[in-house]
């Protein structure tokens, strides 16, 4: 099936997650190898979903370990597990 | 060889024996047993609290319903997703306190209408992740994703910057897996559509003044 640029961006999230059936993504690479276009929002939108990954886009906040184990002491030192 | 099936068995074996610990009296094993999951769970929060502040204050609470509660952990579902779906109800219920969360009808709507037509950059070069040293280019991000709507966030968060698979994703959130892949389809391109052109015109300016720091005298 020939694909146009709509079609291939409906799929572009599951052709980086590698989900697409063979068929469907042996279209979307015919598309892609003369589209730069598509090559570009493929790219693109892979490119920031690994920037996205990065721990460093989200820091924890500062001390935000120190305050949540000072908080866990006082819990564990008084409080046992619920039981069921 | 460890692969990842391996080390994931590995790891949930570690946690059922501090598990049993803390419930047979070894308390201060929470601590351990918590420390790999800290990240998360703040992530978590912040998918629906918005606020750093008030996302650290559900995460507190979040780990600390999953102590109390810890002897209902029934080992079927991985202990990270039991935590997140305990990080979930927390920050939806200090939501609904504070009469600000998103009406269900509002989120439904989202499925079915918006253009989610991509950013078209045919000359796009890869951002590489040494961007992220730059603060600037982090906020650029922060904000995009805070930007999103809700229901879409949601899934972003957990699929792409906390590596859930679809189906944790799915069962975190109650949701179907296909609600699941649409959500985060569209999460992508709205992102892809936000951030490539505007990451595109930092990294241009970023080559500029790059020569200029580089020169001793500037």
């Amino acid at each position: 099936m020939v694909l146009n640029c709509r079609h291939v961006w409906d799929r572009i999230s599951d052709y980086i997650d590698g989900t697409l059936d063979p068929a469907v993504r042996a279209d979307v690479e015919k598309h892609l190898a003369h589209c730069e276009i598509c090559s570009a929002v493929l790219d693109s939108t892979r490119n920031v979903i690994v920037l996205m990954a990065d721990d460093r886009v989200f820091e924890l906040p500062v001390d935000f370990s120190k305050r949540l184990h000072a908080r866990l002491d006082q819990v564990l030192a008084t409080e046992r597990p619920e039981p069921v | 060889m460890t692969t990842p099936q391996v080390r994931a068995e590995a790891q949930q074996e570690r946690e059922a024996a501090l598990i049993a610990a803390i419930l047979a009296g070894e308390r201060e094993k929470f601590h351990d047993l918590i420390r790999p999951y800290e990240r998360q769970v703040y992530l978590t929060s912040l998918s629906l609290v918005k606020d750093e502040a008030e996302a650290e204050d559900v995460a507190q609470e979040a780990i600390l319903r999953a102590y109390r509660k810890l002897a209902s952990f029934r080992g079927d579902a991985k202990f990270s997703t039991w935590l997140i779906a305990i990080t979930l109800n927390e920050a939806r219920t200090r939501l609904r306190e504070d009469k600000r969360a998103a009406l269900d009808s509002l989120d439904n709507q989202i499925e079915k209408e918006g253009d989610y037509t991509p950013a078209a950059l045919t000359d796009w070069r890869e951002v590489p992740s040494d961007a992220l040293e730059r603060k600037e280019i982090c906020a650029l991000i922060q904000q995009a994703v805070a930007a999103l709507p809700d229901a879409f966030r949601q899934v972003v968060i957990l699929r792409d910057m906390e590596e859930l698979n679809v189906q944790e994703t799915a069962q975190a959130l109650g949701i179907s897996v296909s609600l699941v892949k649409v959500r985060l389809h569209r999460a992508r391109l709205l992102l892809q559509k936000q951030l490539a052109p505007q990451l595109k015109i930092e990294l241009k300016s970023k080559k500029k003044s790059g020569m200029l720091r580089r020169l001793p005298w500037f």
